[in-house]
């Protein structure tokens, strides 16, 4: 049975002899490249491509055509070997397309030596890319799995190596492209005709086909490479950060599943009925279902994902209460049996009182470790969960380390909801939740740059901490810039004390903010005088209903006011206008990013406590403070983390700059 | 085939072909009053409330009413408060859904009970019953007339068990005075 797949979703493959079908209309490069658990590739020698020495385990076809065939044997994947990757690219110096979105969709297929289908992907919602990673087999637990990628890269084929960890990704490329250029004599692909003729010492196996050589694969086999060095490789980020690689790329709009057809006409945002919903496979009695990205109501893929992470959040909050529920139980009657044990004079001598108190124990870990268990059957089914649904989701839902960031295009439209970090529990083990919250904020945002009790006990610096408040203040956002389309969100900026320059840099270096960060008492007046003037108009004109009246220089975009500092430079004027602000502004789309220190603002004594109630509080560092809607769990917070050394944020803010209309 | 239960009578929930019952409803329904005043708007309305109350060995852990629609972990749901009750031909009005897989390990009883809240007693209120249903089939496991119960507010109706690895129900049928579930505690207590 075919299993059709979406983009993010995976399958696994009971055979370990396929063939990789490839359709896509107009002649394309095919190939593989063979990634270690991290997905990096040590060497050209690890990719499979036309004109080159084939790795173990994996063919190719010599030539741009517009059907492949790729043979591949994961039984002679060296051990070393943890993603098998492969790439479509379309050639370069022809007469065909430069780009997947004026091509036909390709369709890929994996088959077993039968021609059996066992899995479709077709490969939608391409637009400028070049060059596309379409299918992932990679090994799980020692079992092989295929997942639908659908990673495409508008740098072509070089940004795709290099997003792989191979240095010469130019040269290879452009290597690449020149042998595989198409000859007009051979425009149907003959990927294993020029390979020797069939090995007569495996007569009568099923798998053989044509386009496979055991011969060749054999002495690959025979004469395997050395293990890559992992020693080398990049150490893995901790704290739950996903390594980039292990997930597939999903893109912003849901792939509507479709057979492979030559040419998808469908508009990829236009849907006159809402696709229907990735259904889970049916399994056995008893058993969870094998989660899919997307199951959930809804009327559109982002709706679903976003409904999808809020019923993990509470299956997450319900079995932790069951768990808490069951252990409280458990210790409370711990403690009256052992009363009980203790307050009987005659088990006070002899060892009846041992016994007892011994049984006592002995049910209370009885009843605490079948919680457990249960509770470690909801963890596994929610990872297994979580770890299909994260790399589906669209970049507003997704961490930074998220490798559809990587293949970011500004938005047509705002989203539904926006991530704003994850969420997890004691128990919870790696889990994270990731927090979405609905567009528009209805709230403000309040980063606590205040010294917090630290889980660890480690004593933070204060000014670390408030290096850490601004730099997670612009992550956010950068990251509510680069979910609303060009144009439609501006920021402000009020930094009197020019104490947050260097954190801001990414805000102000690419350009994004309206006009330079406002410093001294003059400027925060000034800002907070014009944006008051500008909910003062739109509430005027939004209540008479004569929004087309509004003086031309009012910008419409939703405006987000970041403060550094809160309350320095603010007179007892400033203060009371920022309340307006909080107060009136989310309805007409002036919302507030307050970075402060509560304590900082301790000489206002209880005034200002409803301005810090009606903000939403987050944390530069992990802090247990946000509590679920149905338990009341007090969750740990911390901010989505951007992975070390990456420039991921300035590229997004780059490409946010490059979108923007040239008259603001 | 649906049993009509008596008072004290227990069935055991496992079902016929061996398996056990995984998920079952508790539905409650009643005819509503008769409508009084010029627009119907001096109705003397009934509300009966279903509630069902979890219990760890005697020590109630977590309770399902109109207030709390949801028990913490997930597991027993109300699906809403009904305040005037039905057309009294045997439809459930309020109805209390429990999945028995879900129930936390330390849960091992839990006893459904109805209250008058607006005060009427059993003998006013007509065509009034609380059954229990296979959630997964539909199928009635058991009914209990509360016609006729006599000028009481309240009744205990029945708990679902732990035996061993499954469940039984058993009925109870204790008449009580009370407007919410907190009321009949006392009443409980003696049939855990």
């Amino acid at each position: 049975m075919t299993a059709e797949l979406v983009r993010g979703q995976n399958h696994p493959l009971s055979r370990t002899r396929l063939t990789i079908r490839i359709s896509a209309g107009v002649p394309v490069l095919a190939g593989a490249t063979l990634g270690d658990e991290n997905g990096t590739v040590h060497g050209t020698r690890w990719v499979a491509r036309p004109g080159a020495p084939v790795p173990p385990g994996v063919e190719v076809s010599q030539e741009a055509a517009p059907e492949h065939r790729l043979a591949v044997d994961l039984a002679a994947v060296p051990e070393s070997v943890h993603r098998v990757d492969v790439f479509l690219a379309l050639p370069t110096g022809t007469a065909g397309p430069s780009r997947f979105g004026a091509a036909p969709a390709p369709h890929t297929a994996v088959e077993d030596r039968d021609g059996t289908e066992l899995v479709g992907y077709t490969l939608t919602g391409l637009d400028g890319e070049s060059a596309v990673i379409a299918l992932e087999l990679y090994r799980r637990q020692g079992a092989w799995k295929v997942r639908a990628m659908g990673q495409g890269y508008s740098g072509g084929l070089p940004a795709l190596f290099a997003d792989q960890g191979l240095t010469e990704a130019a040269e290879l490329a452009a290597s690449l492209q020149q042998t595989a250029a198409p000859t007009p004599t051979r425009a149907m692909p003959a990927p294993s005709s020029a390979a020797a003729p069939q090995d007569a010492s495996a007569p009568g196996t099923a798998e053989q086909t044509p386009s496979y050589d055991p011969q060749r694969l054999a002495s690959d086999r025979g004469t395997q490479s050395p293990v890559p060095d992992h020693g080398a490789q990049s150490p893995t980020p901790d704290h739950g950060a996903r390594n980039p690689y292990d997930g597939p790329a999903p893109a912003a709009e849901p792939a509507p599943r479709g057979l492979g057809g030559p040419i998808d006409y469908a508009h990829p945002r236009r849907h006159s009925a809402p696709p229907p919903p990735p259904s889970a496979a049916p399994v056995d009695d008893g058993q969870p279902a094998l989660p899919v990205a997307g199951d959930a109501v809804g009327w559109s893929m982002d709706e679903r994902l976003y409904n999808q992470v809020w019923g993990m959040f509470e299956d997450l909050a319900r079995t932790t209460a069951a768990y808490r529920s069951a252990v409280d139980f458990a210790d409370s009657r711990l403690e009256k049996e052992v009363d009980q044990a203790l307050a009987d004079p005659r088990a006070r001598l002899g060892t009846s009182g041992d016994i007892a108190r011994d049984a006592a124990y002995a049910r209370r870990t009885e009843l605490v470790d079948q919680a457990r268990a249960v509770l470690d059957r909801d963890l596994a089914q929610l990872t297994a969960e979580a770890e299909v649904v994260e790399p589906a989701l669209p970049p507003a839902y997704a961490g930074w380390e998220s490798p559809v960031w990587h293949g970011y295009r500004v938005p047509a439209e705002q989203p539904l909801a926006v991530r704003l970090g994850v969420l997890h529990l004691p128990e919870s083990g790696l889990l994270r939740i990731p927090l979405l919250v609905r567009l528009p904020l209805e709230r403000g945002l309040w980063i606590d740059s205040g010294v917090t009790e630290a889980p660890d006990d480690t004593v933070r610096d204060s000014a670390e901490l408030r290096r850490l408040a601004v730099e997670t203040a612009v992550t956010i956002a950068a990251r509510l810039l680069a979910v609303h389309p060009p144009g439609e969100f501006a920021v402000h900026v009020v930094d009197p004390a020019g104490a947050g320059a260097g954190a801001l840099t990414p805000l102000t270096g690419a350009g994004m903010l309206a006009a330079a960060p406002a410093t001294g008492a003059a400027g925060v007046t000034d800002l907070l005088e014009r944006l008051t003037r500008r909910v003062d108009l739109v509430q005027m004109a939004v209540r008479g209903g004569a929004e087309a009246s509004l003086p031309a220089d009012v910008d419409t975009a939703r405006q987000l006011l970041i403060v550094n500092d809160f309350p320095h430079g603010f007179d007892e004027r400033a203060v009371t206008r920022l309340r307006y602000l909080a107060d009136e502004g989310p309805a007409v789309g002036v919302h507030l990013l307050l970075v402060a220190d509560r304590q900082d603002a301790a000489a206002y004594g209880p005034l200002l406590d409803p301005l810090w109630r009606s903000l939403m509080r987050l944390t530069p560092v992990p802090d247990d403070h946000i509590a679920d809607p149905w338990v009341g769990h007090a969750w740990t917070y911390e901010p989505s983390p951007v992975p070390p050394g990456s420039q991921i944020v300035r590229q997004v803010l780059a490409e946010v700059a490059r979108a923007r209309p040239k008259d603001r | 085939m649906s049993v009509n239960l008596t008072k004290g009578q227990a069935i055991s929930l496992e079902k016929k072909d061996g398996g056990t019952l995984t998920a079952v409803r508790m539905g409650l329904g009643w005819q509503a009053a008769k409508r009084r005043g010029l627009f119907g708007s001096r109705t003397r309305e009934i509300d009966l409330d279903a509630s069902a109350v979890l219990f760890a060995e005697k020590q109630p852990v977590d309770v399902v009413f109109f207030r709390h629609l949801v028990s913490d972990d997930g597991s027993v749901r109300h699906t809403g408060d009904n305040l005037v009750g039905g057309v009294g031909q045997g439809g459930d009005d309020e109805a209390i859904l429990v999945d028995l897989q879900r129930v936390p390990v330390h849960i091992d009883q839990i006893v459904f009970t109805v209250n008058s809240f607006t005060g009427q007693t059993f003998q006013e209120v007509e065509n009034a019953f609380c059954r229990l249903v296979d959630e997964t089939n539909g199928q009635e496991l058991a009914r209990y007339t509360l016609a006729g119960g006599g000028a009481y507010t309240a009744q205990i109706m029945a708990k679902v068990h732990r035996v061993g690895s499954s469940w039984t129900m058993t009925a109870l049928g204790t008449p009580s005075n009370g407007r919410t579930f907190q009321d009949l505690m006392p009443t409980i207590l003696p049939h855990l």
